[in-house]
């Protein structure tokens, strides 16, 4: 986009890439922003329906449309309140680290094909890393708060986010390793094709790596069955209890923020991200291929599709975190703890050396059952192995020279 | 003092790392708390790195150490988490049996 | 005029300038929990000067590793330990005209070390300077013995690494554990978390 601004209106290139980033900014913004205001009418409507009854029905119609705006509204309302024994800087600041630490991966998350404010190599790394900085949040809030149920909800709930990175991280370095690349375009440009190229459905290690995925990331954004840190009947509201107003609402997006990130991550790394079960763009045509770089607008309504269906995969996935939150029981601090350390470590470590295995043996699974034309980057899985060996046999090629140099060395000094 | 303000060298970030150096030893001086002090040992560490990812990057400087900056780099990342882990096991340990967290109070063995 | 600015220079200066301020905001403010707050924005600058360093690998780990992992139990380790009388503490003169005289010392003579050596102060200037920063493979492939641009692989560190994990793993969990008291009685924790 960059470039666009630069080429065709002509402006210098600071202002084109501020520009743009703007614009990027602005998207994503809205798009949080927005989704927390649509998440939060969609879990009290399925929350009523779970416990049969209809939800919010009055505000703006029948189905209650207007009722995330009017709380919005009540809470920019709200009196600014500071606890009298509250550090006051450190309370100021913590609902703005959780919403910076939940809104800036999705910098470099792909919404489509090139569709990606900010095009990392190592995408996968630094949505991780942005994500664990997010417990600074909770923790700086818990201790601000001056009381001691923020303190201890603060605890409990930094201690099992931190601990499920764990895991978390072992499942995601599956697709990673899947693929070669911590790139997240390549990775959903990987799963091009049908459903059945997904990664989700390359091996049964793999099946399972996305449950436990899905797992730890409704444990790690601290949502039932795993918000004992944070229920009522608990802790009062844990570490944001003494919040109220625009800073619980602060925290709250950065809350739904989290969930759709890893909503959207998960479609990235295992549901084949902006690429739908059945390859219509590609079928039709209208995709761009791998060189092109000129724009067209049936690639730029595929990739607009793409985004679309990514973001509605995103969607299930929280629905699928809302509906479980209102069917399943919550979790003691200690069986949050069992079910992190003793189920989902040993069994994402199972699942990884599954999948090595697998890939070593060479087995087949339902990945190869239609071939997908290669789009040059569908490639990437074959290539990073053939380049790996060319490496290989590069570098044995210049130690068996440099031992050659060096009999040749110690036979001149024996002969002369 | 002129070469300072021109292009970004080597020399720059060595001085960035001198400075978190620095602040980091005068952390572990003068703190009481014996966090405070553990605070100052990752301030030493970073500012370590911050000589060997310079020495490392090819954005600086023609020839540069290359793999060999980033990885020494990456290791003491790990070597610190780990120094990390057993300083705080440690600290909380001294706090138990003490009930005090000051370094100060840690003079059982004075003559 | 803004065409005129080298931005790498303008970023240099800005992620600098924040992980050295914060660091020395932690050396000089008594409050604990301040004090960790200013070590991860400077530790987070540091990961800044990374990135524009070209080393992109090693600035997510920073982030990872350092930020989100390292001061992550540095603060839980402060929480538990955070009675009010430890929060804030406050140093002697006489240590800090001390600190201040060797630390000084020191900077000054690092300062000048930094700036003495050619080799360091002369700037690429016009070679321009590799256009891909993606170390990820070729660190993959070094820990995993094989490099291809003439050094050593670093296998057996990273092995040893490993080891040296586990055993700290092992040490560390064993010092921390719950202490039982000489009657056999409850586990005396003074932790918060039970």
């Amino acid at each position: 986009m960059a470039e666009f601004f630069d080429t065709s209106l002509h402006l210098p290139t600071w202002l084109a890439c501020l520009l743009a980033a703007l614009v990027h900014c602005g998207l994503i913004l809205s798009l949080v922003g927005t989704g927390a205001a649509v998440f939060i009418w969609m879990e009290r409507k399925v929350a009523g329906r779970i416990q049969d009854r209809l939800g919010p029905t009055r505000t703006g119609g029948r189905f209650g449309w207007l009722q995330s705006p009017a709380d919005g509204l009540k809470l920019l309302t709200k009196e600014d309140l500071v606890p009298g024994s509250a550090d006051a800087m450190l309370f100021r600041v913590a609902p703005y680290v959780s919403f910076t630490a939940s809104f800036t991966p999705f910098l470099a998350l792909p919404f489509a094909d090139g569709w990606v404010a900010q095009h990392l190599h190592t995408g996968v790394f630094f949505v991780l890393a942005v994500l664990s900085l997010e417990v600074f949040g909770v923790i700086l809030a818990g201790y601000a708060s001056g009381s001691k149920w923020s303190l201890f909800g603060a605890m409990r709930e930094s201690a099992q986010v931190v601990s499920y990175e764990v895991p978390l991280k072992l499942c995601v370095v599956i697709p990673v390793l899947l693929c070669g690349t911590l790139d997240l375009i390549a990775i959903g440009n990987m799963q091009a094709g049908w459903m059945s190229n997904w990664l989700v459905f390359h091996d049964p290690f793999t099946f399972l790596a996305f449950w436990i995925y899905f797992t730890c990331g409704v444990a790690s954004v601290n949502r039932a069955p795993f918000d004992l840190a944070e229920a009522e009947s608990e802790l009062v509201a844990g570490f944001h209890t003494e919040y109220s107003g625009l800073r619980w609402g602060f925290f709250f997006m950065a809350e739904y923020g989290s969930m759709f990130l890893v909503s959207c991550l998960c479609s990235v790394l295992f549901l084949g991200g902006w690429h739908g079960p059945i390859p219509l763009f590609d079928l039709l045509g209208w995709s761009y291929g791998q060189e092109e770089t000129v724009f067209r607008l049936t690639g730029y309504l595929a990739n607009l599709a793409g985004c679309v269906n990514l973001i509605l995969k995103g969607v299930l996935g929280v629905t699928v975190m809302i509906w479980v939150r209102w069917t399943l029981p919550r979790l003691r601090i200690d069986q949050v703890m069992t079910t992190c350390l003793k189920y989902c470590v040993p069994l994402a470590a199972i699942c990884f050396v599954g999948v090595l295995s697998w890939q070593l043996l060479g087995l087949r699974g339902p990945n190869d059952l239609i071939p997908v034309a290669p789009r040059g980057v569908a490639g990437v899985r074959e290539g990073w192995v053939r380049k790996a060996e060319a490496a290989e046999r590069q570098a044995q090629g210049e130690r068996t020279a440099a031992a050659g140099r060096r009999v040749a060395a110690r036979s001149e000094k024996v002969g002369g | 003092m002129t070469p300072c303000f021109g292009q970004i060298t080597v020399a720059h970030y060595l001085a960035v790392g001198a400075v978190l150096f620095v602040a980091g030893i005068a952390c572990m001086m003068t703190k009481r708390n014996a966090l405070g002090v553990l605070m100052g040992v990752e301030l030493v560490l970073n500012g370590a790195n911050v000589n060997f990812v310079a020495f490392g990057s090819d954005y600086l400087r023609p020839q540069s150490l290359g793999l060999d900056g980033h990885l020494m780099a990456l290791f003491v990342i790990v070597l610190a988490a780990a120094e990390a882990a057993v300083a705080l096991a440690i600290v909380l340990n001294f706090y138990n049996s003490r009930a005090s967290i000051d370094v100060d109070r840690a003079d059982h063995l004075k003559g | 005029m803004f065409a005129a600015i080298d931005w790498q220079a303008a970023f240099f200066w800005l992620f600098a300038l924040i992980s050295c301020g914060f660091a020395l905001a932690v050396l000089f403010t008594p409050n604990i929990v301040h004090m960790a707050s200013y070590l991860i924005v400077s530790l987070g600058a540091v990961a800044g000067l990374f990135f524009l360093a070209g080393a992109e690998f090693v600035g997510a780990m920073q982030l990872m590793l350092y930020v989100g992992g390292t001061l992550v139990l540095l603060v839980f380790g402060v929480m538990l330990t955070s009675r009010s009388n430890f929060i804030r503490m406050k140093t002697g003169g006489g240590e800090w005209i001390l600190t201040l005289f060797v630390g000084g010392a020191l900077l000054l003579l690092l300062l000048r070390t930094a700036f003495l050596v050619d080799g360091w102060r002369i700037p690429l200037g016009q070679a321009s300077p590799p256009a891909d920063a993606s170390t990820t493979t070729r660190i993959g492939l070094a820990l995993s013995g094989v490099r291809l641009d003439g050094g050593n692989g670093y296998l057996l560190p990273f092995v040893i690494i490993s080891m040296h994990l586990l055993v700290v793993l092992i040490g560390a969990a064993y010092l921390a554990r719950a202490k039982r008291s000489a009657d056999g009685g409850q586990p005396v924790d003074r932790n918060l978390m039970r």
